[in-house]
C-alpha cells in the first residue's frame, strides 16, 4: 500500500488534494461569515461557461488540445462572475436573486458554447463532477500557486476580512477599504473554485468549501479555530477520499461530499450526545 | 484605560456637521442638520422614531453617503484617515455573521483601519494588519467594560447587555477622542447601564467627546452636556438637557405605549420648555 505513494500520479493526486481540502474551507468560512454558503455554486456554474468558453476559443485558434483553454477560461469568467455578484449586491439586490441568476445562466452559457465549440455535454461532465485522476504535474504546479495565494491574502489578512464580513458597517467607520475587501473575498472565492474544480467538480465545489466549515463550527466557537480546523478537516477529507478511490473504483469528488457529509452527521450527533451527559 | 488625549494634539472641534442632507432610496430623511461637538462634551441626540437620529450618525461615521452639507472631524474633512480616532457603537451587533467569534476576535477587529500609526515598507498595510499587541489592547478593552472574563465566550451568546458592552469596548480599544453611539442602552439590562454610564463619566473625565443617540436620558443624565433634538429630519432644539426629560415627552415622539396607562408611572413628569 505504501509502495503506490512512490507513484507520480498518486503522488500528483494526493498533492493537489492537500492543497485544495486545505486552501476551500478558507474562503468557505468567509462566505458562511457573510451567509452566502451557496455563492460557490453559483460562481461554479458561471465557471462551467468558461471552460466552454475556454473550449470555443481553443477550437477557433485550431489548438490541437481543444481543453488548454479551459481552465484559463474558467479563472476569467468565474472572476468577472465574483465581481459582478459584489456589484450587484453593493446596489441592493438580494444575495439569493443574484446567486440564482448566476446559476442558472452559467449553466445554460456552459452548454450553449460547448455546442457552438463542436463539443458535447459529455465534455463538461469531467468539469462537473472533477477528473483528479488525470491530473498532471502542469496542474499541480497551477494548483500551488493558487493555494498560496489563497492561504496568503485568505490567512494573512484574516483579521480585516474578519471585520468587513462580521459587521461591514463599523468596517466602514474604521476606514477600512470595505468594498477593496469584499472584492478580495469574492475573487479569492472564485480562483478557490476554479482550483477545486479540478478535484471534485463544479457540482460538488461548494461543499468542499462549506461542509468542512460546518464540522468545524460544531467543535469550537471561535472563528480563528474554525478556519484552522476547518483547513484540517478539508484537507484530510479530500486525502482520505482520493486514497480510498485507489483502491475502490468510485468517483472522487463525490465520495469526498459523502465523507464530508457523514463527517458532520457523526460530529453533529457526537456533540448533541456530550450536551446531554452533561446536563 | 488610557488617556486617549495623552500625547494627540486636541482639535477645537471634534465633530462639525454643517447643513447635512441624506437621501436614501431617493427620499430625503435629514434636511440640512448641524451640530457640533467639542473635546469631552457628551451630547445626547433625541428624537422619535424616524425622525433620523441613526440616520445622522451613521452618516457621520462613514456608513451614509451625504447628499449635500459637510462632515469635518477633528478639523479636517471626514476621511477614513480621520476616522482613525473615532469609535463607533452601533446599536446592536446587526451583522453577526455565520460563524461564531468570540468577544476577543470581535474587539481587536476594532483596532482595524488606524492608518498611519505605523511607518517603513509595511506603512501601507497598516490598517488592514493588526498590531502586535492586539490581544493585549483587546483585554484591556474588555476589562474597562468589566468583562474581560468573557473574552472567549462566543459574542452571540452572550446576553444582549453583555454584547453591548463587547461593542462599546470595540470602540474603545481604537483609543478614540471622539465616541459614537447609537442607542447604546436598547435592550440593555440595569447592571449594564449602570456599568456604562460609569465607564462614560470616566472617558468625559479624559476629554472623550460623545455623541450618544438616546431615547431616555436614563442613568446618563448627569454626564450630558448638551441636548440636540430631531424632528423628521430637522433640529427643533439645541442646548442644555432638559433634567430627566425622556422622549416620550419631546415633540418628535410618535408612538404609543400599550402597557402604559394615560401616564406611564416611570415616565417623567416635568415639561418641555424647549425649544
Amino acid at each position: 500500500m505504501i509502495a503506490l505513494l512512490s507513484e507520480p500520479l498518486i503522488q500528483r493526486m494526493l498533492l493537489v488534494g492537500l492543497l485544495v481540502g486545505s486552501a476551500a474551507p478558507v474562503m468557505g468560512t468567509y462566505l458562511v461569515q457573510r451567509r452566502m454558503a451557496l455563492l460557490g455554486d453559483g460562481i461554479g456554474h458561471v465557471a462551467l461557461a468558461g471552460v466552454a468558453a475556454g473550449w470555443l476559443a481553443g477550437s477557433a485558434a485550431g489548438l490541437a488540445d481543444q481543453d488548454a483553454w479551459a481552465i484559463p477560461g474558467a479563472v476569467i469568467f468565474a472572476i468577472t462572475g465574483a465581481i459582478l455578484i459584489e456589484r450587484m449586491r453593493s446596489r441592493g439586490t438580494g444575495a439569493d436573486v443574484v446567486m440564482a441568476i448566476l446559476f442558472y445562466g452559467g449553466i445554460a452559457s456552459g452548454v450553449l458554447l460547448i455546442g457552438l465549440a463542436g463539443g458535447s455535454n459529455a465534455n463538461l461532465m469531467g468539469y462537473l463532477f472533477g477528473s483528479i485522476s488525470t491530473v498532471t504535474w502542469g496542474d499541480v504546479w497551477m494548483s500551488v500557486g493558487l493555494a498560496a495565494l489563497i492561504l496568503l491574502i485568505g490567512v494573512g489578512l484574516r483579521s480585516a476580512l474578519f471585520a468587513v464580513t462580521h459587521d461591514q458597517e463599523f468596517a466602514r467607520s474604521t476606514g477600512l477599504p470595505v468594498e477593496v475587501l469584499n472584492m478580495v473575498v469574492a475573487i479569492l472565492a472564485a480562483i478557490t473554485i476554479t482550483v477545486a474544480m479540478r478535484v471534485v467538480g463544479v457540482l460538488l465545489v461548494s461543499a468542499l468549501m462549506i461542509v468542512p466549515v460546518a464540522i468545524a463550527q460544531l467543535l469550537t466557537r471561535s472563528f480563528s479555530r474554525v478556519m484552522a480546523l476547518a483547513m484540517g478537516i478539508g484537507a484530510t477529507l479530500t486525502l482520505t477520499g482520493i486514497w480510498i478511490t485507489v483502491f475502490y473504483d468510485m468517483q472522487p469528488g463525490a465520495l469526498i461530499v459523502v465523507l464530508g457529509v457523514l463527517a458532520y452527521v457523526l460530529v453533529a450527533g457526537a456533540t448533541a450526545m456530550s450536551e446531554r451527559i452533561r446536563r | 484605560m488610557p488617556d486617549p488625549t495623552e500625547d494627540r494634539a486636541v482639535p477645537p472641534s471634534l465633530v462639525e456637521a454643517r447643513d447635512v442632507r441624506v437621501s436614501l432610496q431617493g427620499t430625503e430623511i435629514l434636511h440640512g442638520v448641524s451640530l457640533t461637538a467639542k473635546p469631552g462634551e457628551v451630547v445626547a441626540l433625541m428624537g422619535g422614531n424616524g425622525s433620523g437620529k441613526s440616520t445622522f450618525v451613521r452618516t457621520v461615521v462613514g456608513a451614509l453617503p451625504l447628499s449635500s452639507g459637510s462632515i469635518a472631524l477633528f478639523g479636517t474633512p471626514a476621511s477614513p484617515e480621520s476616522r482613525a480616532q473615532l469609535g463607533y457603537v452601533p446599536q446592536r451587533l446587526t451583522a453577526a455573521g455565520g460563524v461564531s467569534a468570540t468577544a476577543q476576535e470581535v474587539v481587536v477587529s476594532g483596532l482595524l483601519g488606524s492608518r498611519g500609526e505605523r511607518r517603513g515598507p509595511l506603512s501601507r498595510l497598516a490598517g488592514i494588519l493588526p498590531p502586535h499587541d492586539a490581544r493585549e489592547r483587546a483585554r484591556a478593552a474588555l476589562a474597562s467594560v468589566g468583562i474581560e472574563d468573557l473574552a472567549g465566550r462566543d459574542c452571540s451568546r452572550l446576553s444582549g447587555g453583555q454584547q453591548q458592552r463587547v461593542l462599546i469596548a470595540r470602540a474603545l480599544v481604537r483609543d478614540p477622542l471622539l465616541l459614537v453611539l447609537d442607542e447604546p442602552m436598547a435592550g440593555v439590562d440595569l447592571d449594564s447601564q449602570v456599568h456604562f454610564a460609569h465607564t462614560l463619566g470616566h472617558l468625559k473625565e479624559h476629554g472623550v467627546g460623545m455623541v450618544i443617540v438616546l431615547h431616555e436620558l436614563g442613568p446618563l443624565a448627569r454626564h450630558i452636556d448638551r441636548a440636540v433634538v430631531l424632528e423628521r429630519g430637522c433640529v427643533t432644539y439645541d442646548g442644555p438637557p432638559p433634567q430627566d426629560l425622556g422622549v416620550h415627552a419631546l415633540p418628535g415622539h410618535d408612538h404609543e405605549h400599550p402597557h402604559a396607562g394615560p401616564h406611564d408611572e416611570d415616565e417623567p413628569t416635568i415639561a418641555w420648555e424647549g425649544p
